[in-house]
């Protein structure tokens, strides 16, 4: 049955409004869960907040989990989805490169996004510096990233057929890699919890 | 307790219920770089269609019937704007200022937070996607991209988060 839009089972004007609507539920729940509170954020760095793990394995579990269960009753195919296609060397540098955004700016652009909609201005900043990113790497694209964006192109690459490993399987390891790393980030941030001030611990909403 | 959040577990849930209605209506998860590209790409042609048409970047980008701000995305990015002040209105959070540790002046976290935006607006367009278009939306369907998104950005974050301490934590006096 699913997905709707590639096999043209709704229009492009219906596919628009849906991403609207469920822009409003993503803005709501990083909102809800604390994501636009850049100390939160930077916190999953340092172990003094577990928020972002919890939240964000959580989510990416259930999707994985929900997906796979509806995949294989034929609710949906998702060889018609856009499938991400894979470029290894280019999201491996791009993310290391991400990674020292995250740690210096404390937001990534979506977090920034519902922050700055909140009012804050630091978040606001952000969003300026990832424009003028994607400014400068589009007037310079064709002399310096062109071939580093294809590098390491691999297309459509599931990891559980690149692993040769059950899908059924490999979803279950990572359910108990998720509960491991919950526990040991609530360990992480309770041992936290005990050197902070209340003022922090108030602000950080712990 | 000043501020409350949501518990973490059920907006992670809640999130993922939304990445599969995401796929199921769209084909595509949620992202956000994606966005902020589309409106910098449809930015540039706005202002000169025959050098969007010159980059090999933009170009195959610019061709189509509509605006490449008409995207999935920059709606969903919309939406993300609507979502985050009706939330931020119910809990009471709705205002001016500046987000950062108490030992850092607002100046030095204004800088920051520019450099830390430029890093991703580069990061992004390289790696193809942010956390939640590459990792979170990758990881959903098990895309190898994604783990290798996760690794790198967490990864790169856990050992440049030693670097950049004293950012996010209070020099100990001791």
């Amino acid at each position: 049955m699913g997905p709707l839009f590639p096999q043209e089972i709704i229009n492009e004007e219906f596919n628009l409004i849906f991403a609207f609507l469920i822009g409003i539920g993503f803005g709501f729940l990083l909102e809800a869960a604390g994501f636009t509170n850049t100390r939160k954020l930077a916190g999953v760095f340092y172990g003094y907040d577990a928020t972002v793990i919890k939240v964000f394995f959580t989510a990416a579990l259930t999707a994985l989990i929900g997906l796979f269960i509806m995949h294989n009753l034929g609710w949906i195919d998702l060889t018609l989805t856009f499938y991400p296609k894979t470029f290894w060397i280019a999201t491996l540098v791009g993310g290391i490169i991400m990674g020292a955004g995250f740690v210096i700016g404390g937001f990534c652009p979506g977090t920034s996004l519902s922050a700055a909609s909140t009012g804050k201005v630091d978040a606001m900043v952000f969003i300026g510096g990832v424009l003028l990113g994607i400014f400068g790497f589009i007037f310079t694209y064709d002399f310096l990233w062109k071939e580093l964006r294809v590098a390491g192109a691999m297309g459509k690459v599931n990891i559980t057929e690149w692993l040769g490993i059950l899908e059924g399987v490999f979803i279950f390891l990572f359910v108990l890699m998720g509960v491991a790393m919950f526990y040991l980030f609530q360990k992480w941030q309770d041992w936290w919890q005990k050197r902070m001030s209340k003022e922090d611990l108030d602000e950080l909403g712990l | 307790m000043k501020n409350r959040y949501m518990n973490p577990y059920l907006a992670g849930f809640l999130l993922g219920l939304l990445i599969i209605i995401s796929y199921y209506i769209s084909g595509e998860g949620l992202g956000s770089s994606g966005g902020y590209r589309d409106v910098a790409v449809a930015t540039i042609d706005k202002i000169s269609h025959s050098y969007a048409l010159s980059n090999e970047f933009t170009a195959p980008r610019v061709t189509g019937p509509h605006s490449p701000a008409h995207s999935f995305l920059v709606y969903l990015l919309l939406g993300v704007i609507f979502g985050s002040i009706l939330s931020s209105v119910l809990y009471g959070r709705l205002k001016f200022m500046i987000g950062k540790a108490p030992h850092i002046s607002n100046k030095r976290r204004l800088y920051l937070a520019l450099i830390g935006g430029i890093l991703w607006g580069i990061g992004t367009q390289i790696g193809h996607g942010c956390t939640s278009g590459l990792v979170l939306s990758g990881l959903a369907v098990n895309s190898l991209s994604g783990y290798i998104g996760l690794v790198a950005i967490f990864g790169a974050g856990f050992i440049f988060a030693l670097i950049f301490r004293r950012i996010w934590l209070k020099p100990s006096k001791k």
